[in-house]
């Protein structure tokens, strides 16, 4: 949440404030990412709860000063728990015309407004489609406008240094961090840690990133642009030792963590797509841990090498967005057919198609349970926040090798390049999964059933004496020969929506946030945590009978979710797409929610969901 | 090489395997006649031969009428889904190097579906072994053309004749860098059989383009090659470092001339032996063996056997050696890598 106190006018040099949140804009070639990266780094490692929100182009590099190719890096860092990037920047840089026209709109009344003069120049603001200059025309007098002239007293920095002048002007989006750095008080140390490790081989280039960056702190310091300097204390996070992640990151070492608990070797197969691609270049580097990845020719080659490596028993692992499930949709009925422990994980992006693949959605989760021919039933998990996504890449291993099945992992863009700062676990707080391949040749049958769980054996190729053939044709219930009498096919397809029903008695109940029964529950699933229970914390605040409710477990739900939702007069569901969990939930409990959707390639803001929720109260 | 590389999952004491313990408890069930029989009783007849324990082989395949095959095998077997068998496959061998890993697929699985994987598991040099029954014609949804049908061919979806040229495999295999690509017939049994053995033996990909008859829907499609009193005219049977000599008098032969290969006589207009084309299936340039590919009845005889067999170093090798060089220096730590990058303590 924004804090108002950075808006008002005061006296004093320095200012606490609980939370700020920051917006980096400019090129997609301006280093937007990084810049919002490092700052992030320094409010993580001050202490400060962090959220961030990267938003750029598909697009590589579209056409420069354009507005498609605006590239966003919004975070928000407090000295209080927080869930979510911000609603709206309260302070913004915006590095050229364009980034300016894209981002102005979400900038606070009255909020910090730091633009490089030097790009608005008439060609660019053509670009951007101003007419006039904003920076002159007086459009921006609701802002508290700071505008520097970025470019030249970047160059004016480095007259020493022996570069091209285009290298230099590379440099200038830490003179912009420089600036915030001195606006927020902050140490310029970790970043020039940084710049030291990543250019060590350079240091003409690192001596001039730190020229720079001290440049625009100094600049800000002395020249007394900012009346008033702010500073956010420590957050109270839980002791531990923490680290910053994000959700990709999150999932790659929730994966590795989770194969190790099991005591099988993990196999990665992937094709590169947006958003999920940093999962294999993380798994990738990771081959001193015995991690197997490979980059597949497509999407059914990755998917039907993971159920190959799962058959000789490895954790099959498979990882994509929207569009690849489509292509593994028939791979993932065989590993069903079979029975085989993998993962599958998508990175939710907006559909359909190619959509919008940098941008994130929950429009996957009916595909997820359903998108398959037949009756087709696999697990369903979704993490709720960057650092959950540890957490439950080792429940959908767990919920995989112990249930013999596929499990759908449904992370999505927002948490997947979002970062959060992670309590790093105990590996003794890990839960104890075990798997143990079968070895006993006697009375072996490849599709006898555990009593409890209704798993098969898991009997892996160079096993003497457990030699059998599985594949996609119906199986004969225990024998696993190939059956085609009607009466087998009904009970077998009873038999494996059984299997993921059980899976139930083996997951954590849903737990309520707020009262356990009011006037209003707030449903949601995956990566919309953070804004909902904002909003419902900030509506009982005001005195509002709101709770909300997390689902993190899909596919079957949690045995209490129709008692919990028995308690509430009335029953919100809130998701990125058009009702995909109200469909379930209203057929599966009788129950008269109602939708709460966005579909708009952003995450849910707090304020939006505190506004539907109050006109249902 | 001069030492036989040991095969994959062979045991080193010997087994004293017989054909009929890879015989499995299902009845086979292809049409009486058709040529997937003799496949499968030579690939169960060379078996025993390579001392592989049951348990360490593999057998995967797609989805059509020789994607049966792994049913009748009393091995491990895995029936996959249409043209992704390659793609199962890689995932076994990945995971186990160390197991005998066989894909069994056909003309439309391998090359019209699964074209795509074909291409990639061949190229990446995997060390499989990878059978495609070649019947010219889609059998098990009963009788549509083939991408190997010939031009022209009538089925029950081109009544008017098919408006598509043939792939040719072999020609595919090359191109996609295989290093071992032999072409064999069913109703030659020797042939098949060593013609497996060799395939089976070979590190690295190998791949066989094996004739078969499908004789409900496409009967006699190699009849003018393999019939018993044209065979020795028609076929051309590939030797290494031999020249290339065939006719039932044994007296033609393949020469060069200029980059394309012609058919001559011995003994006419002076065509002695030594002017013919000597087989090089060694050869590190693919050139000669995609030559032997564009040989085709009626204008030469059809090669049968080895046309290429090299050496590289196969995917689940380098897999393998490159996890062991990263864990040179041991096993990584769940604990520190969880605690990897920045990190900070609230107290």
């Amino acid at each position: 949440m924004s804090s108002t106190a950075i808006l008002g006018n005061t006296e004093e040099k320095i200012q606490e404030v609980t939370s700020v949140t920051v917006r980096f804009a400019g090129d997609s070639g301006d280093g937007m990412q990084l810049t919002g990266t490092q700052f992030t780094n320094t409010a993580a490692l001050l202490g400060n709860d962090i959220s961030t929100l990267p938003d750029f182009p598909a697009e590589i590099r579209a056409p420069q000063g354009s507005l498609p190719g605006v590239s966003g890096f919004q975070v928000n860092f407090s000295s209080m728990d927080i869930r979510t990037p911000g609603d709206e920047p309260d302070v913004l840089v915006a590095m050229n015309p364009a980034a300016l026209k894209v981002n102005l709109p979400d900038l606070h009344e009255g909020g910090i407004l730091i633009v490089n003069e030097n790009e608005f120049i008439k060609s660019n603001l053509d670009k951007a489609g101003y007419a006039s200059n904003p920076l002159t025309d007086g459009s921006l007098k609701g802002y508290r406008l700071i505008s520097i002239p970025i470019t030249d007293l970047t160059y004016n920095a480095l007259t020493e240094i022996e570069m091209t002048k285009r290298n230099k002007e590379r440099c200038k989006n830490f003179f912009a961090l420089g600036i915030v750095f001195a606006l927020f008080d902050r140490p310029l140390e970790p970043t020039y840690q940084w710049i030291d490790q990543k250019f060590g081989a350079k240091p003409e280039v690192a001596e001039a990133n730190r020229r720079t960056l001290k440049a625009g702190f100094d600049y800000a310091d002395t020249t007394e642009i900012f009346t008033t300097h702010y500073r956010v204390r420590k957050a109270s996070l839980p002791p531990g030792k923490y680290r910053k992640i994000t959700g990709n990151e999150a999932t790659a070492l929730g994966f590795v963590a989770a194969a190790e608990l099991t005591g099988r070797p993990l196999f990665y197969g992937s094709y590169p797509i947006t958003p999920a691609s940093d999962i294999l270049h993380e798994l990738s580097r990771l081959k001193n841990f015995g991690i197997k990845s490979f980059q597949a020719e497509d999407e059914i080659a990755a998917m039907g090498a993971a159920i190959g490596a799962a058959f000789a028993g490895h954790i099959g692992l498979t990882g994509t967005s929207g569009p690849g499930v489509c292509l593994k949709s028939e791979a993932i009925g065989l590993a069903v057919m079979t029975e085989l422990p993998v993962v599958i994980i998508n990175v939710q992006r907006g559909g359909p198609s190619t959509g919008l693949p940098t941008k994130t959605e929950q429009a996957d989760l009916l595909q997820a349970l359903y998108g398959r021919n037949g009756e087709c039933p696999v697990a369903v998990v979704a993490p709720s926040s960057p650092s959950d996504c540890f957490n439950m890449a080792v429940e959908a291993v767990r919920l995989a090798a112990t249930f013999m099945t596929p499990v759908f992992y449904l992370s999505d863009g927002y948490i997947a390049n979002g970062a959060e700062p992670w309590k790093i676990p105990q590996l003794s707080e890990l839960p104890a999964m075990k798997q143990v391949l079968r070895q006993d040749p006697t009375g072996f049958l490849p599709y006898e059933r555990d009593e409890q769980t209704l798993s098969r054996p898991w009997a892996v190729p160079g096993t003497p004496g457990l030699e059998h053939r599985i594949g996609g044709l119906e199986k004969q219930h225990r024998a696993g020969n190939v059956s085609y009498d009607p009466a087998n096919h009904d009970f077998m397809v009873r038999l494996r929506a059984e299997k993921i029903a059980r899976i139930a008695n083996y997951i954590p109940d849903l737990s309520v946030e707020g009262d356990p029964e009011g006037d209003l529950l707030l449903l949601g699933w995956g990566g919309t945590y953070g804004a909902i229970a904002t909003a419902t914390e900030e509506l009982r605040r005001q005195g509002y009978r709101v709770s909300n409710a997390h689902l993190r477990y899909l596919n079957p739900f949690p045995r209490n979710l129709g008692d919990v939702l028995k308690r509430f007069k009335r029953v919100a569901v809130a998701e990125l797409n058009l009702g995909q969990l109200n469909l379930l939930i209203r057929s599966a409990f009788l129950v008269d929610t109602v939708s709460i959707n966005k579909v708009a390639g952003k995450p849910f803001k707090i304020s939006e969901l505190i506004a539907r929720c109050k006109a249902l109260l | 090489m001069t030492e036989p590389l040991k095969i994959a999952g062979a045991s080193e004491t010997p087994l004293n395997l017989q054909r009929t313990d890879f015989i499995s408890d299902q009845e086979v069930r292809w049409c009486p006649g058709c040529g997937d029989y003799s496949i499968l009783f030579q690939v169960q007849s060379v078996l025993p031969k390579l001392n592989i324990p049951r348990e360490n082989l593999v057998f995967v395949s797609g989805i059509g009428c020789s994607s049966r095959f792994p049913y009748y095998m009393n091995t491990y077997g895995f029936h996959t889904i249409h043209g992704r068998a390659p793609t199962i496959a890689t995932g076994i061998k990945v995971a186990n190097p160390d197991l005998s890993v066989w894909i069994i697929t056909g003309d439309g699985d391998g090359l019209s579906i699964g074209g795509n994987h074909f291409i990639h598991v061949l190229r990446r040099n995997l060390d499989v072994n990878v059978l495609l029954f070649n019947n010219r014609i889609y059998g098990l949804t009963k009788g549509q053309y083939s991408p190997t049908s010939e031009f022209g061919k009538k089925t029950k979806s081109s009544p008017m004749g098919s408006i598509e040229r043939p792939i040719n495999p072999l020609c595919l295999a090359i191109a996609s860098e295989a290093t071992f690509v032999a072409r064999s017939i069913d109703v030659d049994t020797k042939h098949l059989a060593a013609t497996i053995e060799r395939a089976a033996r070979h590190k690295g990909v190998s791949f066989i383009e094996i004739y078969q008859n499908c004789n409900i829907f496409n009967d006699g499609a190699y009849k003018p090659i393999s019939d018993k009193e044209v065979r020795a005219e028609n076929m051309l049977y590939l030797e290494h470092g031999k020249p290339m000599i065939f006719g039932k008098d044994r007296n033609k032969g393949i020469r060069l001339n200029g980059i394309k290969p012609e058919v001559v006589t011995i003994g006419e207009n002076g065509v002695t032996e030594g002017d013919l084309l000597v087989h090089d299936e060694s050869a590190a340039d693919p050139t000669l063996a995609y030559l032997l590919t564009q040989m085709d009845f009626p204008n030469f005889p059809v090669p049968m056997g080895v046309f290429r067999n090299v050496f590289k170093p196969t995917f689940e090798e380098l897999t393998a050696q490159q996890i062991e060089a990263a864990m040179a220096h041991g096993k990584g730590s769940l604990e520190k890598l969880l605690n990897s990058g920045d990190t900070w303590v609230v107290e």
